[in-house]
C-alpha cells in the first residue's frame, strides 16, 4: 500500500514540475533564440575564403532529464511500440539548449557566424532518463571589422 | 595555454596553408560525479529538467580533455589542431569518459 501511495506522490510531483520546467524551458528557449538569430550556425564545412576570419572552438552542452511521470508514460507505451511522444520534446530542448549555449559563447567573442556544428547526444544513466547534448563548431571573428554584435547581445539579456 | 594554439573542427584554414601534417593528437578525461551530486540530481529527475551539477562536470572534463589535447599538440611542434572531434562514452554507471581528437598540423601564412 505504502509503495503505491510513493508511487501516485512521485506521479504527481513529476506531472507538476515537470509541466512547469518545460513550459518555463521552453519559453527561455523561444526567447534566446530569437535574440541570437542573427548569428547564423551552419553545418557546413566550407567558410567563404574572401575575408581572414579568426577561428575558435564553441561549444555548449546540457544535461537534462525526463521526469517520473513521463518515463512511466514512455514505459507503457514501449509495451506496443509507436511514437514515444514523451520523449521528443526532451531531445528537443536539450538540442536547442546547447545550441543557444553554443551561440551565446560565440556571440561573446565577437563571432559573425559559426562553421562545421556537430552534434552529441549521450545517455546518462539513472532511472529518469536523462541525456546529455553537446554541440560543437568552429566560430568565425572577421579580423578587420571589430563586431560589437556580441556585446550588444550580452547586454540585452 | 590554449590561447596561442588554433583549435578549430573545420579540415583547413582560410587564408593560411597547412605546411605539415604532423600526427593526431588526442586527449581524454575520466570522471565519475561524487555521491552527494548524483543523490541530489536523482531527486531532482523526479521533476525533470536540467541537472546542472552533470552539466557542469561533464563541461569540466571536457576542458581537461581538450587541454591534454593541446598539451600534446605542443608536444609535437604543432600550432593548430584541426578537424577536432569529441565522442563521450559512459564506461559505468556513474562515471563517463571524454575523449577529443583531431589533427596536429603546422599552419603557415600564406602568401
Amino acid at each position: 500500500m505504502s509503495n503505491l501511495i510513493i508511487f501516485a506522490v512521485l506521479m504527481v510531483l513529476g506531472y507538476g514540475f515537470g509541466q512547469y520546467n518545460e513550459q518555463r524551458h521552453y519559453k527561455s528557449i523561444k526567447k534566446r533564440e530569437a535574440l541570437l538569430s542573427t548569428l547564423p550556425a551552419v553545418a557546413t564545412k566550407y567558410p567563404p575564403g574572401d575575408e581572414r576570419h579568426r577561428q575558435t572552438m564553441v561549444m555548449g552542452s546540457v544535461v537534462v532529464a525526463s521526469d517520473y511521470f513521463k518515463s512511466f508514460v514512455a514505459s507503457l507505451v514501449n509495451v506496443f511500440g509507436g511514437r514515444v511522444r514523451s520523449f521528443e520534446p526532451l531531445l528537443d530542448r536539450g538540442r536547442r539548449e546547447a545550441m543557444l549555449r553554443l551561440k551565446q559563447e560565440a556571440s561573446e567573442q565577437g563571432a559573425s557566424m559559426v562553421f562545421n556544428i556537430k552534434y552529441e547526444t549521450s545517455r546518462i544513466g539513472g532511472k529518469v532518463p536523462t541525456i546529455e547534448v553537446l554541440a560543437y563548431g568552429t566560430a568565425l571573428t572577421p579580423l578587420h571589422s571589430p563586431s560589437t554584435h556580441g556585446e550588444q547581445l550580452s547586454q540585452q539579456v | 595555454m590554449s590561447e596561442k594554439m588554433i583549435i578549430s573542427n573545420l579540415e583547413y584554414y582560410p587564408g593560411m596553408k597547412i605546411e605539415q601534417h604532423i600526427s593526431l593528437v588526442q586527449g581524454s578525461s575520466v570522471r565519475s560525479k561524487h555521491a552527494g551530486r548524483d543523490f541530489m540530481a536523482g531527486i531532482k529527475s523526479i521533476f525533470g529538467g536540467e541537472l546542472l551539477g552533470y552539466t557542469e562536470l561533464l563541461h569540466e572534463s571536457r576542458e581537461e580533455a581538450v587541454d591534454r589535447m593541446v598539451r600534446q599538440a605542443q608536444e609535437v611542434g604543432a600550432n593548430a589542431v584541426l578537424n577536432v572531434r569529441f565522442s563521450t562514452s559512459s564506461i559505468a554507471a556513474g562515471a563517463a569518459e571524454i575523449f577529443v581528437y583531431g589533427s596536429a598540423v603546422m599552419l603557415v601564412e600564406e602568401v
